[in-house]
């Protein structure tokens, strides 16, 4: 088994710690292997960014994603970069308020409200978890126990909190 | 000057970082120095080696080690060269346009016998090229880069554990064999997350630098033992120590001529060669049938494994000779296999380690390179597809 994750959005949307956080729960909290590489330079601090997973049963042989499996979408610029992906991938996810999929999509899309969720939680800046959340429940790629480990470790303790509620109610959209 | 820099002559073993992590492949590097006992970092940052300086940055003061960023990396090589001969386990991390900076202080420590470690982080080139993007491009400038007949060692890791070992590796076989040693990484290594195990403080055997044993009188310190390496006595210690970059005695004295040359410099040269169990490194893949032969490094090793089974699954007998020492190049290793009539070289360069190989096995296998000017991993479809159609040719 091989699945290859893409998170795409701006930089600052926190789609590098989401791939971070996926790659850590493989990789500490599950006998699975995970490759994580992600875009460098200006356009991770604003501009265009991605940030790709690569989950297997075995070691991953070559990290490089080129047709991912599941796509997570955080802006329309992103969908522009990932159309041919937005065809071909298993599972499409995408914010609902940022992103508009017009009949393109692929076999799975799912279109939430992440970052309008993360507001009602008071930080916008947790939407990123909420999509995890959303990501966990829709893809069953790695158990639920495993994201929350990893995301409880990969942010500072005074946000645990907040962000595992994230999560949680990611889960639940 | 050890007080005034209170450099880290023993350090103390740190077993805080034992355990699996989810790392990235710059700080499992750097992780690697420090479990080796490096306490002494200077370097300057660049992209794609900054992760290194930057996590030394935190960790190397928290046990008590030195970190310096210098003002360039000419100054960075001659830090951890003088940190070395004070005794302390020293390291610097750049990439390319670094690299060149670095090669005329490199040299220096080729000749003056000085155990330390340089990692380059590859990316494009040349000059500042594609600083985001991979490269295997600076593997000839490793080998050669330096002036006058060097003779070095250079490792390529594959993987951020494999950056963690071959890190800790390379800072034994320097102590072991008193030279620089290269750690050629490259920017899908570097940059790339992956689970790090760290076992526990002793578990990877590291090689403590072997000093006199002969009253201070007697001392010269660069009378080799019979491997060739010649112990070495701190700066500091009370021996009488001298270190130049002109050819010189056993006593260290400047003699430059024909016959002080015909002894210090192929001698350099031999400890390298003739030690080869202290640092060759390679790891066979499928080539038990194999009749071709994919030889590959660093993240390119990892395409070329997956080419190696797709060219399988079309009935190829292919398999892969990794090189994670890639210089002094492991001929006898790679003559020894045989059967071998068609070999591919896959490097992120325009045809570098293939020259070697020409050289080692152009008399008896057709030799091909795939490859690419920098920025991208060659694929392994590409590289399969380049086994195929070399297996189908004529010999």
């Amino acid at each position: 088994m091989r699945k290859e994750v893409r998170f795409a959005g701006f930089g600052g949307q926190g789609v590098i710690l989401a791939a971070y956080v996926l790659g850590r729960a493989v990789s500490m909290h599950t006998p699975m292997h995970a490759t994580m590489t992600q875009s460098y330079g200006p356009e991770s601090r604003g501009g265009a960014c991605e940030a790709d997973v690569v989950v297997s049963d075995h070691e991953v042989d070559t990290p490089e994603v080129e047709r991912p499996d599941i796509l997570v979408l955080f802006s329309q610029e992103a969908v522009a970069k990932n159309l041919e992906n937005v065809r071909s991938a298993s599972l499409v996810l995408s914010d609902v308020d940022l992103v508009r999929l017009d009949g393109e999509v692929a076999r799975k899309a799912v279109s939430l409200p992440f970052t309008r969720t993360a507001d009602a939680l008071g930080r916008r800046i947790v939407a990123n978890m909420v999509m995890l959340g959303a990501l966990t429940r829709a893809s069953g790629l790695v158990p639920r126990e495993a994201m929350e480990a990893a995301v409880a470790e990969s942010v500072k303790p005074s946000t645990r909190e907040l962000n595992l509620k994230a999560f949680d109610a990611g889960i639940r959209l | 000057m050890s007080e005034a820099l209170n450099l880290v002559l023993n350090p103390e073993i740190d077993a805080s970082q034992a355990g699996p992590h989810f790392m990235l492949g710059d700080h499992a590097c750097a992780e690697g120095a420090l479990y080796a006992g490096c306490r002494f970092f200077a370097g300057y940052p660049i992209t794609p080696a900054t992760e290194i300086a930057e996590y030394l940055s935190e960790r190397l003061p928290e046990l008590g080690g030195q970190f310096i960023q210098m003002e360039d990396e000419i100054a960075s090589m001659a830090a951890v060269l003088g940190a070395s001969v004070a005794g302390a386990k020293s390291m610097t991390a750049t990439s390319g346009p670094g690299f060149s900076l670095m090669v005329e202080n490199l040299g220096l420590g080729y000749m003056m016998e000085v155990p330390t470690v340089v990692v380059n982080v590859q990316r494009g080139g040349p000059s500042t090229g594609l600083p985001t993007l991979v490269g295997q491009q600076d593997m000839m400038q490793a080998r050669f880069g330096s002036h006058g007949d060097t003779t070095m060692i250079a490792l390529a890791p594959q993987s951020p554990q494999e950056a963690f070992e071959l890190t800790v590796h390379a800072f034994s076989i320097a102590e072991r064999l008193r030279t620089p040693v290269l750690v050629m990484m490259d920017e899908v290594v570097g940059h790339m997350h992956e689970r790090v195990i760290i076992p526990p403080p002793g578990q990877i055997p590291v090689f403590q630098r072997r000093r006199p044993d002969v009253p201070r009188a007697e001392y010269l310190p660069y009378r080799p033992g019979s491997d060739l390496v010649p112990p070495m006595a701190l700066a500091g210690d009370g021996f009488a120590v001298r270190f130049t970059g002109l050819t010189h005695d056993e006593s260290g004295k400047a003699v430059t001529t024909y016959d002080a040359q015909q002894l210090l410099v192929p001698r350099l040269r031999e400890k390298i060669l003739r030690n080869r169990e202290a640092y060759e490194r390679t790891e066979l893949y499928r080539t038990e049938d194999a009749s071709t032969l994919v030889v590959a490094y660093g993240i390119t090793a990892r395409a070329a494994r997956r080419a190696v089974d797709l060219a399988r699954e079309h009935g190829h007998p292919v398999g892969l000779f990794r090189l994670a020492t890639v210089w002094p190049f492991p001929e006898e290793r790679l003559r020894s296999l045989h059967d071998v009539r068609k070999i591919v070289v896959a490097e992120i360069n325009l045809g570098q380690v293939v020259l070697e190989v020409e050289r080692i096995a152009g008399g008896y296998a057709q030799v091909t390179h795939v490859g690419s000017a920098g920025g991208r991993v060659p694929s392994a479809e590409a590289i399969a597809e380049a086994c195929e159609s070399a297996a189908q040719r004529s010999p």
